[in-house]
């Protein structure tokens, strides 16, 4: 392969450029100019590696590539078959097979399918080390401004056509196909648009409670319950300092069929946005803001769990300052302070939801948040915070 | 009647064997003890024994904690309002276990967050302390080992508590302590705790009393029941092989990329070099062998 261009009794402090192939010669005078004060010593003498010079040596590293990529091929075998041999299991008390303490069909298919794709890989590199040419050449590097001749005829092309479409000489003709280039904006608004509901047609149109990004399904007398289990709270049941991450009640109630109310994407929908987290501090503490004097029950406040900058839930809580921290991007709410933002991201506070206590005593809210909760968006009224 | 009849004469058979007097002796002594406690006047010892325990954990409350609690765990404020210690009326005995029995107290020096430290009283001068600072004022006291144990449930009903304990873990705890009870860092230089090797108990006491930064969650926010589903998961979790393969700290993407930025790429920059830096070469000429 490497023989046309190594004649092999080059001595090593031979001119190097007639060691490159014929279509390199019109440099030679160059390099040889008087200009040049040390002559160019070109490539040093190309020594060959014994895969080049010994058959046997070669004929090994051809076995050995051969070899690695037949080992590729095993072990994709070997994963189509541990992906049908181990189980994964589906239920707790199933024994899944482990290896080492790890999952036994996991360590086996990572292992076999990324020794797979290694094999290959050191099969190509083992091929053009050990058998592919090593031979040093040189490409000299061309210009990359075209010449003047193309240069000239290009614009003269270009000028040609301008002149004879008369762009320039009737504007009438190019205004007219500027305004139907821009009408053509339209359909695509018109498309677009049709997309998705916006937020007024779900509000509008949708056969569930709460529905849109103005509303939640809280409502006047909606119990407070534990989130999971799903069972009402009393105000005696917090101890200052407690934090109970908290739920609308109507997303674990049932019908008297038994049948859950809410289920699917609506019950998807309610949780992500009727989420709250219940706190529990000295009275004296609360700094309540003003027209939310009688939000509170004996220390008692709620707040969305939704974080206003993109909708993180939060309940990161710091018991002694009652700074609500939301992991994401660390926006920091005062919940002694009407939640405003003390740290962070986030514009604005946490809505809060003002609570009250039912016939039973157990907690319940006196309304809809006031204001829409979770992150700005395009159409919220940025002043609209005591709506009904 | 024969019955009974028959199963004396058995015993009868072997009432001279040589370790019968033995046997007999034993059964005598267990008797006896049996006894004496069914019918000695134990309320009124404990009664006792309380403040007994009482004023020996007044007496190591004095030299230990009193420099920063106050001389009756009224609390010592600082000039600046904030609290050197504080008071400890109404945090009851699980707060004095769990704080003492980590060894967070006694603190070393007032910082960020308490670390634990090796424990500096024995179990019994723990039960002392706390002791006399539940005489204080009432608060929660040391969970019972039946409080959290799943003893007694049936292997569904325990399949049920922890994943039940699992929902909850998930809602209440991971915010802070991460998915896998890893902990994670906090505001201003503090940080929630590793659970991994956090006993029931503490993690009990830890969950009613809300020791430094954390929320309570006292038994009218998590119920007995839940709060010992949720330890039976966390404990679930300390036997579960991993099954997903190296978990690097379950630390989530964080420790996963690292991993994968700096080893991963790392050595394939190692190998890549190497491969480059090596290569055979031979003294012979092309066609001067053959």
């Amino acid at each position: 392969m490497s023989d046309q261009h190594g004649p092999d009794e080059l001595g090593p402090g031979e001119h190097g450029s007639s060691d490159l192939p014929d279509k390199y010669a019109g440099h030679e005078g160059e390099i040889q100019s008087a200009d040049e004060p040390i002559r160019n010593p070109g490539l040093p003498q190309h020594t060959w590696r014994p895969t080049d010079v010994d058959p046997k040596a070669e004929r090994r590293a051809e076995r050995q590539v051969a070899g690695i990529f037949g080992l590729a091929a095993l072990c994709a075998v070997l994963f189509v078959v541990s992906y049908f041999v181990f189980d994964i299991g589906g239920s707790p008390e199933d024994d899944v097979p482990t290896i080492f303490g790890l999952g036994a069909s996991n360590v086996a298919l990572g292992g076999t399918l990324g020794l797979a794709l290694l094999l290959i890989g050191i099969g190509l590199i083992q091929w053009a080390r050990k058998l592919m040419s090593d031979h040093e050449m040189v490409e000299m590097r061309h210009p990359a401004r075209s010449s003047d001749e193309d240069r000239e005829a290009t614009i003269k092309a270009l000028n040609d056509g301008l002149e004879e479409s008369g762009i320039a000489r009737r504007p009438l003709v190019r205004n007219s196909l500027l305004g139907a280039v821009t009408v053509l904006l339209a359909p695509a608004v018109v498309l677009l648009r049709d997309l998705g509901p916006t937020p007024n047609q779900v509000a509008e149109e949708a056969d569930y409670p709460g529905a849109g990004l103005e509303k939640t399904v809280w409502e006047k007398g909606m119990r407070v319950v534990r989130d999971v289990v799903g069972t009402p709270i009393r105000p005696g049941d917090m101890e200052i300092g407690d934090l109970f991450n908290a739920e609308p009640e109507i997303i674990f109630a049932v019908d008297e069929e038994g049948e859950p109310i809410l289920e699917g994407e609506p019950l998807l929908i309610a949780k992500s946005k009727a989420a709250v987290v219940l706190i529990r501090m000295d009275p004296d503490e609360n700094k309540p803001a003003p027209g939310r004097e009688n939000w509170a029950i004996d220390g008692i406040l709620c707040y969305s769990k939704i974080c206003t900058h993109v909708g993180c839930p939060i309940s990161l809580n710091e018991r002694k300052t009652h700074h609500l921290l939301c992991p994401c991007h660390q926006s920091t709410f005062d919940l002694a302070d009407a939640a405003k933002v003390v740290f962070g991201p986030a514009a604005r506070p946490l809505p809060q939801l003002p609570l009250a206590v039912d016939s039973e005593g157990y907690l319940v809210a006196q309304s809809d948040f006031r204001e829409p909760v979770g992150p700005s968006f395009w159409e919220r009224d940025s002043q609209a915070s005591t709506t009904e | 009647m024969r019955f009974l009849n028959r199963s004396v004469g058995r015993l009868s058979r072997h009432r001279r064997r040589p370790l019968a007097g033995l046997v007999l002796l034993l059964l005598g002594l267990l008797l006896t003890g049996g006894l004496y406690s069914a019918f000695a006047p134990a309320t009124a010892s404990t009664a006792s024994d309380n403040e007994e325990l009482v004023a020996e954990g007044r007496e190591l409350f004095l030299v230990g904690c009193a420099f920063c609690h106050g001389q009756n765990g009224e609390g010592v404020s600082t000039v600046n309002g904030n609290w050197l210690g504080p008071t400890l009326a109404g945090v009851g005995a699980a707060a004095v276990d769990f704080q003492v029995g980590t060894g967070r107290m006694p603190m070393a020096q007032p910082g960020a967050q308490n670390p634990t430290k090796p424990v500096s009283y024995d179990q019994d001068e723990i039960d002392a302390l706390a002791a006399y600072v539940a005489s204080l004022a009432p608060g929660p006291s040391v969970p019972d080992p039946s409080d959290y144990s799943l003893a007694g449930l049936s292997s569904d009903e325990r399949e049920e508590a922890i994943a039940r304990g699992g929902q909850i873990f998930l809602t209440n705890c991971t915010a802070c302590h991460n998915y896998a009870g890893k902990g994670g860092a906090m505001p201003r230089g503090g940080y929630a705790p590793n659970l991994s090797d956090t006993s029931a108990k503490h993690i009990y006491e830890a969950l009613l009393t809300g020791p430094g930064q954390m929320d309570s969650f006292s038994n009218g926010n998590l119920s007995p029941e839940e709060k010992r589903d949720v330890i039976a998961y966390l404990y679930s979790l300390r036997e579960q092989p991993a099954y997903g393969g190296f978990t690097f700290g379950s630390l989530g993407p964080v420790g996963e990329g690292l991993l994968a930025w700096v080893i991963g790429i790392g050595a394939l920059v190692a190998i890549a070099t190497w491969i480059a830096a090596h290569t055979a070469r031979s003294n012979k000429k092309k066609g001067a062998t053959a």
